[in-house]
């Protein structure tokens, strides 16, 4: 930046006040849109928050001695002026709470009193800093309430305990790290409008659930309910906890005639524990293990893509082929204008399944490919900050995401990133994915397409085709509007696909036809178990699928919001962290079972 | 989770809240303190709050004190008392250490009359002076000759006339009484005109048969223009209510929130006798004309066992004359209210809140909850002026400091974490 030296940089610490991460980025993300602010800092005073600072160049005095549980406002700006302004309205922003919910004006503070006010509340959404996830989650639990628990570094001790209390409440708990879910109509988490159909969906990886069930969608099916278990539900210490419960409901789900199982590929013997139970629900059952084959036959379906999974699901549910849009490139006209130096595809992600189906599906054109989250560990970057060879990031991993929102909220790092691989001589192919639907990004090509615009001028600039394709995952009934966005990310330039495996397939020809070559990936195959029991779900079916859900959430305003526009019934507990998170009576409090 | 401790916490709470909701005080007379007090003395003082020695007490409370030692013929005025004191010669004491609470400092001696409350559920009583009205009083720390008078007219005319009152209605039952209180705006701690108005009615017709004349007179016109009169008995009540749900083995439930204008103190039901305390906070709230928030004295005052057994600020919902001291609106009061659920383990459906739909109000304080939410118990209170013989200068809100409750969590970790 021009003039850097010349910033005033001004502070505010707001000492003990808790904000969630994700409220001040968004607030971060407002402030440093003012006019004359180059850039600002919403965060808690943390050691690594400090760091953040610093190196933005937001660091003053009053920063360097703030403690951890104060909040600090830092601007950077042009003129005096504009600093005092962005302060004052960050100071705004803070102090603006969401209107109440019809009824009463009381915030309630604990999900027990939540409860109270809600009457017939049936789900808790969690989406709280993972240190204190597993204590709400247990609250809800105590409450009788099935649990979406969208927050992640939850530990897998505690994971395993909230699973076996769920189990013994007849509740379901989807997560921990649970993105996605459909309940009875109503998306909780990030999650795509779709129509109400037959089609019920079990998935242990939240972007290949939405995937999935806008493919459905778009084919004219529809979804009965879609049931995320979190990440790590088919590892071997979980077992499968989760999933089996899922599996059951769908099973007692008189709504649902098809299931969908999506998961990477799982534990081999959960997953084989899993396939049949998915036997024994009489169901059929498509199922993607991304990377995993399944034998087909007793009912089991097996895909061995995302796309494919929804035709396939498609199929068995209306009797049909389902029609879906046609690749949109001819990968040899585009592999005949690069330059020599062009042989390299470069994917940056926002969703993990896509990533990790994109690591996949590009070994057969490329061989192994690079990547923060690889196949192998071989294949392992470095870092994560420099590309080599074929290479496809998660752009939502820890390491990459540091302060920052998810790319699916916030698109800024993941620009920066594109017009550095834009830069890049060697890049031949850019592989973006876009996911659209509730408490994602309201807009997501307003900032992409120019970026997309400006990485091929700057390619053109260097005397070079940028191919730029783009998987969006989405439904017309998103609030983003599919049609428009998939229009403007055209315009910029931007091959634009629905279907995942077509976009890769694209990419993937493209670099075969500048000289790499690969052979399929195989993560080996999961045959079911010879004998698997199907728990009795009625009492969590009854009580999960009875009519539209209706909503404690706890944590991320956003899931509110997104609840609220789709008409289901939503309270937000003014949530705190326990005993100011102080560490000291945390730990005496769980002794004292509170 | 594991349970770790030695006790079953919850079945403790349960056990607590049970002799909250079950006990049943009746005002059953009005009798000297060294007749009724076990263990009460000519030279000892009970005062509000947790125990305080003489050097760390605020203005009022040394008022007070002068006051009771001059009306009890003790010293013959200021400089007199203070030396007795000074010497040694004057024993200090908690009121809540004698099953006594006093509003303000508190200040009761050994022939001054107190109302007598019968736990008739658990058999155990509590005392409580008598309110004195308005204006320049002992428990805001005055002990001028007109102060002084009305306090030997209390003693001298109104208690007999009132005790035989009592005697010949057959008992007041204050639960009863409490009950009335919440269905007519009352919260019974910053606002007692229902209740007040209510003790006059009652005891009227009993007055008429034992006394007459310029005595009776006298009596109903302090009934008449003391909207505070039931104020006493109604805390006595709580006392009786929280005393029967003490020293239950392994309970987290607060029994005992009191402030002695220097420090605010708590007792917790499973930690015995035991206070934790920290210093007192100064309230908030809205002044008389001519005084401010800068001529309020910290905290001060017994009448927190309002709170403690679920009334008084616990019941603002109820209260909407007096939603100014909670910003304005009734949809304020109602909040307050919703607040204190989150931190108590029961309602008490005896006192049920017009406004809430008749919910019971938020009883019985758990000390894991206030330090989990952060959420500290709301007191609603009469401010006095920090110095003596100034009287009320106001009225507000004011919580108690987090640090006690802290305190009183590591001692219960301690006591039952093995």
């Amino acid at each position: 930046m021009t003039g850097e030296s010349r910033l005033i940089v001004r502070s505010i610490i707001k000492p003990s006040a808790y904000f969630d991460s994700v409220t001040l980025m968004l607030m971060q993300r407002d402030v440093r849109s003012l006019p004359g602010v180059a850039e600002a800092g919403v965060v808690m005073g943390t050691a690594a928050n400090k760091e953040l600072l610093r190196d933005a160049g937001l660091m003053t005095a009053e920063i360097d001695v703030s403690r951890s549980d104060d909040l600090i406002l830092s601007v950077a700006a042009e003129t005096e002026e504009a600093a005092t302004h962005a302060l004052a309205r960050a100071e705004e922003l803070l102090l603006r709470r969401p209107p109440p919910a019809s009824g009463s004006a009381y915030r309630p503070k604990t999900i027990a009193s939540a409860v109270r006010q809600l009457p017939g509340a049936n789900v808790a959404l969690i989406s709280v800093p993972g240190r204190f996830a597993a204590g709400v989650a247990r609250e809800a639990l105590d409450a009788q309430l099935h649990v979406m628990l969208f927050s992640d570094n939850v530990s897998l001790e505690d994971e395993r305990a909230l699973k076996a209390i769920a189990a013994g409440r007849g509740l379901l708990l989807m997560g921990p790290d649970c993105g996605t879910a459909i309940v009875s109509g109503a998306g909780l988490g990030f999650a795509n409008r779709v129509r109400p159909g037959t089609i019920g969906v079990v998935g242990a990886a939240g972007t290949g659930m939405q995937v999935v069930t806008s493919l459905i969608h778009r084919a004219g099916a529809g979804i009965s309910q879609a049931l995320g278990t979190g990440s790590r539900d088919l590892s071997g210490t979980i077992g499968g906890t989760s999933a089996l419960s899922a599996l059951s409901v769908l099973a007692a789900d008189p709504a649902t005639d098809v299931i969908v199982l999506i998961s990477k590929p799982p534990d081999p013997q959960v997953g084989a524990l899993l396939l049949a139970a998915a036997q024994r629900t009489e169901k059929p059952a498509v199922v993607v293990f991304v990377g995993a084959t399944v034998p087909a036959g007793g009912g089991l379906h097996p895909a061995a893509t995302l796309d494919e999974a929804a035709r396939a699901a498609v199929r068995l549910a209306t009797g049909t082929e389902p029609v879906l849009a046609e690749p949109r490139a001819l990968p040899a006209q585009e592999a005949a204008r690069l330059a020599p130096t062009q042989r390299y595809i470069r994917g940056l992600y926002g969703g993990g399944t896509l990533c990790y189906e994109a690591l996949v599906l590009l070994a057969r054109y490329v061989g192994p490919v690079h990547s923060n989250t690889p196949l192998t560990p071989s294949a392992a970057l470095p870092s994560a900050t420099r590309s080599m060879f074929h290479t496809v990031l998660d752009m939502g991993a820890d390491e990459l995401m540091v302060g920052r929102l998810h790319p699916m909220i916030d698109s800024d790092l993941r620009i920066q990133r594109l017009l550095r691989e834009a830069d890049d001589p060697e890049t031949a192919v850019l592989l973006l994915d876009v996911v659209l639907g509730y408490a994602a990004n309201p807009d997501p090509s307003r900032d992409l397409a120019p970026a997309i615009e400006e990485a091929r001028h700057r390619a053109a600039a260097g005397g070079r085709w940028l191919p730029v394709v783009v998987t969006l995952c989405g439904t017309d009934d998103d609030p983003q509007n599919f049609q428009a966005q998939t229009d403007t990310l055209a315009e910029a330039g931007a091959i634009v696909e629905t279907a995942h495996s077509d976009a890769v397939r694209l990419a993937g020809l493209i670099a075969e036809a500048t000289g790499s070559h690969g052979a399929p990936y195989r993560a080996g195959s999961i045959a079911p178990a010879a004998d698997a029991a199907l728990s009795d779900a009625s009492q969590i079916a009854a009580s999960l699928l009875a009519g539209a859900p209706r909503v404690i959430n706890v944590g991320l305003g956003l899931f509110e919001e997104s609840l609220r526009a789709q008409g289901v019934e939503v309270l937000s507990v003014d949530w705190q962290p326990p005993a100011g998170g102080k560490q000291k009576y945390i730990d005496l409090l769980n002794k004292l079972d509170a | 989770m594991p349970r770790v401790t030695s006790v079953d916490i919850e079945s403790a709470n349960e056990t607590v809240a049970d002799r909250i909701l079950r006990s049943q005080p009746v005002l059953v007379g009005v009798a000297p303190a060294a007749d009724v007090i076990p263990g009460m003395q000519p030279n000892l003082i009970l005062h509000a709050g947790p125990p305080i020695d003489w050097p760390r007490m605020s203005g009022p409370l040394r008022g007070a004190v002068i006051g009771g030692l001059i009306f009890e013929g003790l010293a013959a005025d200021e400089h007199s008392a203070v030396a007795m004191v000074e010497a040694g010669a004057v024993a200090f004491a908690p009121c809540h250490h004698y099953q006594t609470v006093g509003p303000m400092a508190g200040v009761t001696t050994a022939s001054m009359p107190v109302y007598v409350i019968e736990n008739r559920a658990y058999g155990n009583r509590a005392f409580s002076n008598l309110n004195e009205g308005y204006g320049k009083v002992l428990r805001y720390g005055a002990y001028g000759e007109d102060v002084l008078t009305r306090l030997r007219w209390l003693r001298d005319v109104f208690a007999p006339s009132a005790h035989r009152a009592l005697e010949h209605l057959g008992g007041l039952d204050m639960k009863n009484m409490i009950a009335q209180q919440i269905q007519m705006g009352d919260e019974g701690h910053n606002r007692n005109r229902a209740g007040s108005a209510m003790f006059a009615r009652v005891l009227a017709p009993h007055l008429a048969h034992i006394a007459s004349g310029e005595p009776l007179a006298s009596v109903l016109a302090y009934l008449a223009e003391n909207d505070l009169a039931i104020l006493n008995p109604v805390m006595a009540a709580c006392k009786a209510t929280m005393d029967a749900a003490a020293g239950v083995e392994g309970s987290t439930v607060v029994t005992c929130m009191a402030r002695n204008g220097t420090d605010f103190g708590i007792r917790v039901s499973g930690l015995g006798e035991r206070w934790f305390t920290a210093p007192a906070e100064v309230p908030v709230g809205l002044f008389f004309p001519g005084f401010s928030q800068a001529d309020a004295n910290p905290d001060i005052g017994d009448s927190t066992i309002t709170e403690t057994a679920g009334i008084g600020a616990f019941a603002m919902a109820a209260a909407p004359a007096i939603v100014k001291f909670v910003g304005g609106s009734p949809a304020m009061a109602l909040e307050s209210t919703l607040e204190m659920y989150e931190i108590t383990v029961t309602e008490n459906p005896a006192y049920g809140i017009p406004q809430l739909d008749f919910r019971g109000t938020p009883t019985g304080i758990d000390v894991r909850k206030v330090i989990k939410t952060g959420i500290t118990p709301r007191v609603n209170t009469g401010i006095a002026h920090h110095q003596p013989g100034i009287g009320q200068v106001g009225a507000g809100l004011v919580r108690p400091p987090l640090a006690c409750f802290e305190q009183a969590l590591e001692a219960f970790a301690e006591r039952y974490l093995p």
